[in-house]
């Protein structure tokens, strides 16, 4: 299958060069960083995770919610997402790979990565947090992988990949469940010591992952002759209205409880990040246009009139994404370190070289995607030709 | 001097490797290696767990601050990063009594005691939130005497630590340090860094081991009080147990070694 990924039209090359030279631009910055040391990034001793952690942070979640398309179409048998699932395991192979590039680049001795496999550390998140991730990648390779396969030759799947399939399942909320566990078991850090941190993980992640891939499925139909189908994508619409609607309800709790308790070291993090605390104040504007963002996004969202138009439903799923982007990859890691534990203010905004990294991370996210994309969708083209995939759909 | 686990892992495996070649070597090495496990300094001080005390009413002038500071500076070659604080590398600083002990100053507090310089440093709490999180054990509760120790050849500079930590204590070179460091004033005797791990206070257990007080404690005449805190006759118990002691952040379970009187 793998030589689908070369043969390509013009746009299908001019993308993937234009990628490789984001790609190449991060590698120089990196090279910069990689000798110079992480000073070259906004990173301080008081906000010592930044760009990096948070977009692994959110990538994690994002990586995990293939399982909204997948859990339904296996566990309730909705045959809708039968043509959406292959594009959510890619997704997430994609989504895993930028995590650890991420984490790599994050790391100030990168090539000492290998301890944390030398010198296992089980009480530490971050060892389970690296072995569930890595599994999670294995899983939807193989299940991607087989399932593809199987469906180019047109036969059912063999039967062993059923169990794996159930497997990556269970798999899927653990990875986002493990990631809020580096931030919320921390003694001192108030902002995300809260028991609610992985719930409002998975309601995030389900909500933007989802309007990720909504996307991705209305550019995969207008650019190719395959078609997720209409149905698939307002199901999913709804899915992220709800995960939307829930990760809204969970942001106002953790509000309530800091402003009601009215204990300082609660709503230090909240004050900073919405309005400035004792005159420091470079997030605010970001965190006022996640907050737009949001309540735009519902509002499109929750009226069924408005969403079963896809380009409105387009538009919602952008507010949705960026909404959360800024929130889950930037605000709330950064939050978390201000003030200081001596109570102290020192800001943070990602510097040149860390944004370039940043980007290239994304680029490679893409490259990884749309050559994976490439493969799944000539394969579709030639079993299911047809414009609305009716004829997938009535032979199932 | 006595040899740390590591070394004599490598000891060990250099002296495999020569057993091929052969057993004389393999002896001598063997001999010494072991020697090295099975006896160390005789003058070493040793404690089932370290502690100190602060005691503030001997702290009088900023040189009697500046004197700790300086002694543990140069004794650990931590470099002088000031061109960007944020990059900056300290092991025993001071900070403010209101944000040394946040959340409990009040508003009436009489300014000498708010604005009153408390020496801080890493507490080597006996229940380590940055131990808990490390995922390399490159920062480790040594098992003997409770110090909280950092491997700087292991730390993969992940920050995790620094993150888990509530008092601040631990810094990151964001830079190479050597070129932060007094080619006059640099001890030869302790590594320096790279850049990219993480360092902190080891309530100097290098010196420790030599049969020496902690290096700032030598130096303050009397106003850092160093002992075995398990050991009822010890000064530091003696100190607990007569005068009024506080901790910082003592809310949060970690159960800090570093106590501070008035
Ligand atoms: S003060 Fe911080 S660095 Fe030191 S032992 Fe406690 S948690 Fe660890
Ligand atoms: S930065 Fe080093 S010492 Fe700190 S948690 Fe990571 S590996 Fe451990």
């Amino acid at each position: 299958m793998l030589e689908n990924a070369i043969y390509g039209g013009r746009r299908y090359w001019a993308w993937i060069f234009f990628l490789l030279s984001l790609i190449g631009a991060g590698f120089i910055a990196y090279i910069y960083q990689f000798q110079n040391g992480l000073g070259v990034t906004g990173m301080s001793r008081d906000v010592s995770w930044g760009l990096y952690i948070g977009q692994f942070t959110f990538l994690v979640g994002v990586a995990a919610s293939g399982v909204m398309v997948v859990l339904p179409y296996y566990l309730h048998n909705y045959k809708k997402f039968g043509r959406l699932t292959i594009l959510g395991e890619f997704l997430a192979i994609a989504a895993v790979v930028m995590c650890m590039l991420f984490i790599f680049v994050d790391m100030g001795q990168p090539l000492r990565v290998l301890n944390v496999i030398l010198h296992p550390t089980p009480n530490s998140v971050m060892f389970f947090d690296m072995a569930v991730l890595s599994g999670y990648l294995l899983l939807n390779l193989l299940i991607g992988w087989t399932v593809l396969g199987a469906e180019r030759k047109e036969v059912g799947p063999p039967k062993w990949v059923k169990p794996l399939i159930y497997l990556s399942i269970a798999w899927a909320p653990s990875i986002h469940t493990v990631t809020a566990f580096l931030y919320a078991g921390l003694p001192g850090r108030h902002f995300w010591l809260s028991a609610i941190m992985a719930a409002r993980f998975l309601a995030s992640a389900f909500a933007a992952g989802p309007a990720l891939l909504i996307l991705l499925a209305l550019i995969v139909r207008k650019y190719t002759k395959f078609d997720p189908g209409k149905e698939a994508i307002q199901s999913l619409g709804k899915i992220v209205t709800y995960c939307m609607l829930l990760n809204v309800f969970f942001l106002g709790l953790e509000f309530f409880t800091a402003f009601y308790s009215q204990i300082p070291g609660h709503m230090h993090s909240f004050v900073y990040l919405y309005t400035g605390l004792h005159g420091h104040s470079q997030l605010v504007p970001i965190m006022w246009v996640s907050s737009i963002l949001a309540a735009v996004a519902v509002f499109m969202l929750v009226f069924p009139q408005i969403r079963k138009n896809e380009s409105l439903l387009a538009i919602a799923c952008i507010a949705t994404f960026f909404s959360l982007w800024i929130d889950k990859g930037f605000g709330l890691v950064v939050g978390g370190f201000v003030p200081n534990p001596f109570e102290k203010i020192t800001e943070y905004w990602p510097t040149l070289p860390e944004t370039i990294i940043t980007v290239a991370v994304w680029a490679i996210g893409f490259l990884v995607l749309t050559v994976l994309y490439k493969i799944a969708i000539s394969v579709k083209e030639e079993v299911v030709f047809d414009k609305y995939g009716e004829r997938q759909i009535k032979a199932e | 001097m006595s040899i740390d686990r590591r070394e004599f892992l490598k000891l060990a495996g250099i002296s495999t490797i020569l057993g091929m070649g052969g057993a004389s070597a393999v002896h001598g090495l063997r001999s010494r290696v072991e020697a090295s496990q099975i006896m160390p300094n005789p003058e070493a001080l040793k404690a089932k767990r370290w502690a100190m005390v602060v005691d503030m009413s001997k702290f009088k002038t900023a040189e009697d601050y500046q004197r700790c500071i300086d002694a543990c500076h140069h004794a650990h070659n931590v470099p002088n990063v000031t061109d960007n604080l944020k990059h900056e590398v300290k092991w025993i600083w001071e900070e403010t009594y209101e944000h040394a002990f946040p959340g409990t100053e009040d508003e009436y507090l009489a300014e000498e005691i708010k604005e009153l310089p408390f020496l801080i440093l890493c507490n080597h709490c006996d229940n380590p939130p940055c131990v808990r999180v490390c995922p390399t054990k490159a920062t480790f509760k040594r098992k003997s005497d409770g110090i909280v120790m950092m491997d700087m050849h292991r730390c993969i500079g992940c920050r995790f630590c620094m993150a888990a930590c509530p008092y601040g204590a631990r810094s990151f070179n964001y830079k190479n340090p050597r070129p932060f460091l007094d080619p006059e004033k640099e001890n030869p005797e302790f590594p320096t860094r790279t850049k990219g791990v993480v360092e902190k206070c080891t309530f100097c257990y290098e010196r420790l081991a030599k049969g020496q007080m902690p290096a700032c404690v030598e130096a303050s005449r009397g106003a850092l009080i160093f002992g075995d805190i398990e050991d009822p006759n010890s000064e530091v118990r003696k100190v607990l147990g007569s005068r009024y002691s506080f901790r910082r952040k003592p809310e949060l379970g970690t159960r800090p070694s570093v106590y501070y009187i008035f």
